[in-house]
């Protein structure tokens, strides 16, 4: 499992710690924690739509964060909820530029299986690390 | 046992750290709880509330509520005043859904003419307030419009026929906090929100009808102004905030102090999350007419929700709102920063009052409480589990202690996630009816993370406020049907 939730440090809320051998890996597990806390069961649902879309940040920790709250801004503005992909990450001139892949699944057509609605990305024990070859990444949901 | 050693009783609902407890700390942090409410408390409660002590400019002391439990930056239940010429303004002493606050409506009718309708009722106001993840409202808006509506708030609700007079009245500062400026707001946050007026959304909000039953009327007369009048007389109370669009707020402006916090002022926060700038700099006041706009749109939401109410009870029961007594108490924010007057060392001061799951509670004969609640004080509503029931209180003229704040709820006592292995949504449906409350939920996973279990007992919480001269109990309401977000 590339991603596990974690009950002690977010009573209100929701947390997860997500993994991956690479970055990339790690980030798209981060996805998809975040999309397991919305939606039941993901996995199997038909997209309707391919999309793309970059995030630039100065750091890796906020390059994270904010591609997080992309899909969270993409849920309320667009009414969708993006299962990603793939990840590429590349280093721009003092950032860092993330151009994503994933499939829109409509909210309306998954009503009955929504679950918690996540609001925010938080900085609370918000944290990237790479120990012993994996990347890790902890994070704490608003819901 | 997370109660530092270093607790100092006070009194029988006051604990303290003393500045020594932590390097930084530039005033004590006082807890309102009684003893078994401070056992109960997580250790993040006294990590958060002792940062919260550091900030500068803070005046007094660093205080949480005895409903308080950890969350971002300030503790839920956290509240601080600052000093607006030296302090500081922090998202993390506002929450992410600002002015998440609740609203109580009166109506005439009894537990015996409502209980024969009472799934139809349910039912019908689940499918007029929108609720669930990414629901959007029945209020068609432009973006420019949405944008007068986060500048004027309850006005613009008025102006568009979703409210009474009256109902402005009956809301903490008319329903619009002057001085919002909707150009401090990102395109991002807009995005979010114009669509979203009039729903509950989810979590922990929700629209819930309630009985006064006569045992529980503790105060008949203070009960009698606040408009409980005959016995089993039926309420309706919702929770709900600013939705996507004070979540899109916070998040942009944390992101703005985390830049400035250290570089630009040279304060480090001992918690990215209490990031701030100073009050006085151009970044808080951008956040601080930013959230304004949050603040307003909140109103806004939970105005055209009370539209909807109105509009199922006289669909259902065949007679206009105004005959069925459908009159506002009070609606309340729990997530605010405020200017607002205080006594300090005997002289009035300005103060900025952060307000993080706290309620203001104002004392009889206080500015800022509508005329018909001056003899009483401030009506306090606060919401309990959906199991278990509500309160509501009113404020004293000893609260002046906590500049006039109160507790908002009864606070989480097990995690969402564990809430989920251990109940199901189905059965937990099933097992309420049982037991005479209907509710429906946009989600099974959703219903299960809020279980009555889940919560602290908010019998004790109340009582805590009251023996702390906070609040006083008037009427404990017993919920009868919920929509649940």
């Amino acid at each position: 499992m590339p991603y596990r939730y974690l009950d002690d440090i977010a009573t209100a809320d929701a947390a997860f710690e997500a993994v991956g051998t690479t970055v990339e890996e790690m980030f798209m597990s981060a996805a998809d924690a975040t999309l397991g806390v919305m939606i039941e069961n993901p996995g199997p649902i038909a997209c309707s739509e391919e999309i793309s879309f970059q995030v630039v940040e100065r750091s890796l920790e906020l390059l994270l964060f904010e591609f997080l709250q992309e899909l969270i801004y993409r849920k309320d503005a667009l009414g969708m909820l993006p299962r990603v992909s793939s990840v590429q990450i590349e280093k721009g001139h003092s950032t860092l530029i993330l151009n994503a892949q994933a499939c829109s699944i409509p909210l309306d057509q998954v009503r009955d299986r929504l679950l918690t609605d996540v609001k925010a990305v938080t900085f609370y024990k918000f944290a990237v690390d790479h120990l012993d070859g994996q990347w890790r990444a902890t994070v704490v949901l608003d819901v | 046992m997370s109660v530092p050693p270093s607790m100092k009783q006070i009194s029988d609902t006051i604990w303290e750290l003393p500045v020594s407890y932590k390097q930084g700390m530039l005033v004590p942090a006082r807890i309102y709880a009684t003893a078994k409410l401070l056992r109960q408390m997580d250790a993040g409660v006294f990590e958060q509330i002792t940062n919260v002590a550091c900030l500068p400019g803070i005046v007094n002391y660093a205080f949480c509520m005895p409903d308080g439990h950890w969350g971002y930056g300030f503790p839920i239940g956290g509240m601080a005043a600052m000093d607006p010429k030296t302090g500081v303004i922090s998202p993390g002493g506002i929450g992410f859904d600002i002015n998440c606050g609740v609203r109580l409506v009166q109506t005439n009718l009894t537990l015996e003419e409502v209980q024969p309708v009472m799934k139809k009722l349910v039912d019908r106001l689940f499918a007029r307030v929108p609720a669930g993840v990414g629901c959007t409202g029945f209020v068609r808006l432009s973006r420019d419009e949405f944008l007068n509506v986060a500048e004027t708030g309850s006005s613009w609700c008025l102006r568009k026929g979703f409210a009474w007079q009256e109902d402005l009245q009956l809301t903490e500062e008319g329903g619009c906090y002057s001085g919002a400026d909707a150009s401090k707001v990102s395109k991002k946050a807009v995005d979010r929100g114009y669509d979203q007026i009039g729903t509950l959304g989810s979590g922990n909000h929700y629209l819930e009808i309630q009985v006064a039953r006569p045992e529980n009327i503790f105060d008949p007369e203070l009960a009698q102004a606040f408009g409980f009048s005959r016995p089993n007389q039926i309420s309706v109370m919702f929770h709900c905030g600013s939705r996507g669009f004070g979540h899109q707020i916070a998040t942009d402006y944390l992101k703005t102090f985390l830049n400035v916090s250290e570089k630009k002022y040279g304060f480090k926060a001992r918690d990215r999350e209490l990031s701030c700038a100073p009050f006085a700099s151009t970044e808080g006041q951008d956040y601080f007419a930013a959230m304004k706009c949050a603040v307003n749109m909140a109103f806004a939401n939970r105005q055209v929700i009370l539209y909807r109410i109105r509009e199922v009870f006289s669909e259902i029961f065949h007679r206009s709102p105004e005959d069925l007594g459908m009159h506002m108490v009070y609606d309340v924010a729990h997530n605010t920063a405020k200017l607002e007057k205080h006594k300090i060392e005997g002289k009035m001061k300005e103060l900025l009052v952060h307000r993080k799951g706290a309620t203001r509670a104002l004392g009889p004969g206080m500015k800022g409480i509508p005329d018909c609640y001056k003899k009483t004080g401030q009506p306090v509503i606060i919401g309990g589990s959906m199991e278990t029931g509500s309160y509501i209180l009113c404020g004293m003229k000893t609260g002046e202690s906590t500049f006039f704040t109160t507790a908002h709820g009864s606070g989480r006592a097990m995690s969402r996630h564990q809430a989920k292995k251990e109940y199901r949504g189905q059965t937990l449906q099933r097992d309420m009816e049982e037991r005479g409350i209907y509710v429906r939920t946009a989600s099974w996973g959703g219903l299960a993370e809020e279980a009555g279990a889940a919560y602290k007992n908010i019998d004790d919480v109340v009582e805590a406020t009251e023996l702390a001269g906070l609040s006083r109990r008037v009427v404990r309401l017993v919920p009868l049907g919920n929509v649940k977000g």
